[in-house]
């Protein structure tokens, strides 16, 4: 008898919220079947299984949150042995959290960067205003209006009659894939849109538009029909609001996912003595490589220089290993696989840093499929498991938005953060001349309970020269 | 192609990279790095999705010259199919 647990996703995580179970009673599943899609503070994460066998029972409902370690559901290793009468496996019906309508002043909706630059830039919390723009987003016109601050609150553009009722979750889902709810059509109470209608319309136009290879083709999971779509049999008018469990606005995952930011990074501080080094990789050689195989690649199949630099890094990674694994319980374990960390900014603040798993292994053309896929569903907030759990070092690259270079924070447990900062036209002297090359900043943020700047010049060293013959990346 | 139609396609490539951006707010000249931050996989996003609705292939060498919302504009409009006749 084996038991499907909570899992831990992520050194500071204490509990999740089951949003969907992926298998029912009596499907047959294999370790590492996707079973169940958890809410954390970060993304929806699809959990495997750690066993084989027969779903036997699902213990708990969806909406239900439960701390790190609790049993989730039993599975059985022979069909016979623990499937018992279909009458009684079958999960209680569960009240279904059906889209609660939200009062328009706790819903704050997304805020573009050049948005939440003029907020900024008059002083404003977008955080307090109520979006007016698509899918509730915040608009300039908001933030003008808030900043009038004598004035009246911005009215509603459109009259409520025509908002189009759907759950916070929905909308969030909507906005990251890029689906106009006006044109969902809604299966939830009071032909209310919920999270499921919105994915099963984004994958409905993955069809026939030209939605890139990322966020929205890469959850099929998402459209296989959960129960949750139901609407409620036969409930009692919706005049008790109260007995539904409110659903987390999207302002609510933002908020949570700056919290644990914050935890984790205390934490790194408080208990890594980090040590830090810097020095500048030539990426001429690179460079003129990169461009030289993308002229003859559909866009589609061109290389960006993070994938690059996160070969080489993988690579140095291995051959470093004082920088790749974990540091509990007082002891280094080294890492014999390089799960490649690559922090992720989301557009609406805050990073996830999910793996490449065996990054040091893929070829640079396989290590770029996967970067975009992982960053695509990173911002769509659907991640797995094991991508969140395994990575060994992180790289941040800050430098695609135009910082020189950037020190990190080493994510607890692991041992070492590597910065990338802005590709740069520099100078530089060789045999007595000066020339023209473009260059990187590269730092290494590393534990000093487990290497010293040695070491982590090694490192650092070693991604200098594997990028000097970018072919053999 | 036309500007028009240039326009409506790049709009609709943004829209679909960076959903959180309404083009209605933001000037022409907004930068697509700095000011809608855009990264350099969002940028290739961007670029392949408007090669697929207008067979409007950017080569690396030109990336320069599409910095901008307009430029990119300018970019289809001058590349598109139908451009010269």
């Amino acid at each position: 008898m084996g038991e499907f647990r909570m899992p831990a996703l992520g050194a500071d995580m204490e509990q999740g919220k089951l949003i969907e179970w992926l298998v029912k009673p009596g499907d047959y599943v294999h370790r590492g079947d996707m079973v169940a899609v958890i809410d954390t503070d970060k993304a929806d994460i699809d959990v495997e299984s750690f066993e084989e066998g027969v779903v036997a029972e699902l213990l708990v409902e969806v909406g239900t949150t439960v701390p790190v370690g609790g049993v989730l559901a039993r599975i059985t290793q022979t069909p016979a042995a623990g499937v018992a009468p279909a009458g009684r496996t079958a999960p209680v019906p569960v009240p279904v959290p059906a889209p609660v309508p939200v009062p328009a002043a706790a819903t704050s909706g997304s805020v573009s960067p050049p948005v939440r630059r003029l907020a900024h830039s008059l002083g404003i919390d977008t955080g307090d205003l109520h979006g007016t723009g698509r899918n509730g987003a915040v608009t300039r016109a908001d933030v003008e209006a808030a900043a009038r601050a004598s004035a009246p609150a911005p009215a509603p553009e459109k009259p409520d009659a025509d908002r189009v009722r759907s759950s916070p979750r929905a909308r969030r889902v909507a906005g990251e894939l890029g689906v106009d709810l006006a044109a969902v059509s809604g299966t939830g109470l009071k032909g209310a849109i919920t999270e499921t209608d919105v994915r099963r319309s984004a994958s409905a136009e993955v069809g026939t538009s030209a939605v890139a290879g990322t966020s929205a083709e890469a959850e099929p999971a998402a459209v296989t029909e959960p129960p949750v779509t139901e609407p409620p049999v036969t409930k009692p008018p919706v005049t008790e609001p109260a007995a539904e469990p409110p659903i987390p606005a999207p302002a609510d995952r933002a908020e949570s996912l700056r919290r644990a930011i914050g935890t984790l990074m205390t934490r790194s501080k408080r208990e890594i003595p980090h040590y830090y080094l810097s020095t500048t990789l030539d990426l001429g050689a690179a460079l003129a490589w990169m461009a030289e195989v993308n002229q003859a690649r559909p866009i589609s199949a061109r290389l960006v220089p993070a994938a690059l630099l996160l070969k080489a890094a993988a690579l140095a990674a291995k051959e470093v290993p004082e920088v790749n694994g974990f540091f509990t319980d007082e002891t280094f374990r080294p890492s014999r696989a390089v799960h490649l960390g690559v922090a992720v900014a989301l557009r609406r603040g805050g990073l996830v840093a999910p793996a490449i798993h065996d990054a040091d292994t893929l070829p640079v053309e396989v290590l770029m499929d996967q970067l975009r896929d992982l960053v695509g569903r990173a911002r769509a907030g659907r991640l797995q498991r094991a991508e969140m759990a395994d990575p060994t070092i992180t790289v941040t690259n800050l430098g695609d938005l135009g910082v020189e270079s950037v020190f990190g924070v080493i994510y607890p447990p692991q041992v070492a953060l590597v910065g990338l900062g802005r590709v740069l036209e520099q100078p530089f002297a060789r045999n007595g001349l000066i020339g023209v090359r473009p260059a990187v900043t590269a730092t290494l943020s590393a534990d000093h309970r487990v290497s010293d700047g040695l070491r982590g010049g090694r490192f650092l060293a070693r991604m200098e020269e594997l990028l000097q013959k970018p072919e053999e990346l | 192609m036309n500007e028009q139609d240039a326009r409506a396609a790049v709009r609709q490539a943004i829209g679909q990279v960076a959903p959180d951006v309404d083009l209605d707010e933001e000037a022409e000249t907004a930068r697509l790095r700095q000011d809608l931050e855009l990264d350099s996989l969002d940028f290739l996003r961007l670029i392949e999705t408007i090669a697929q609705t207008t067979g409007v292939d950017t080569p690396e060498r030109d990336y320069a010259q599409v910095g901008t919302v307009k430029g990119l504009i300018d970019y289809v409009a001058a590349h598109g199919r139908g451009a010269g006749e």
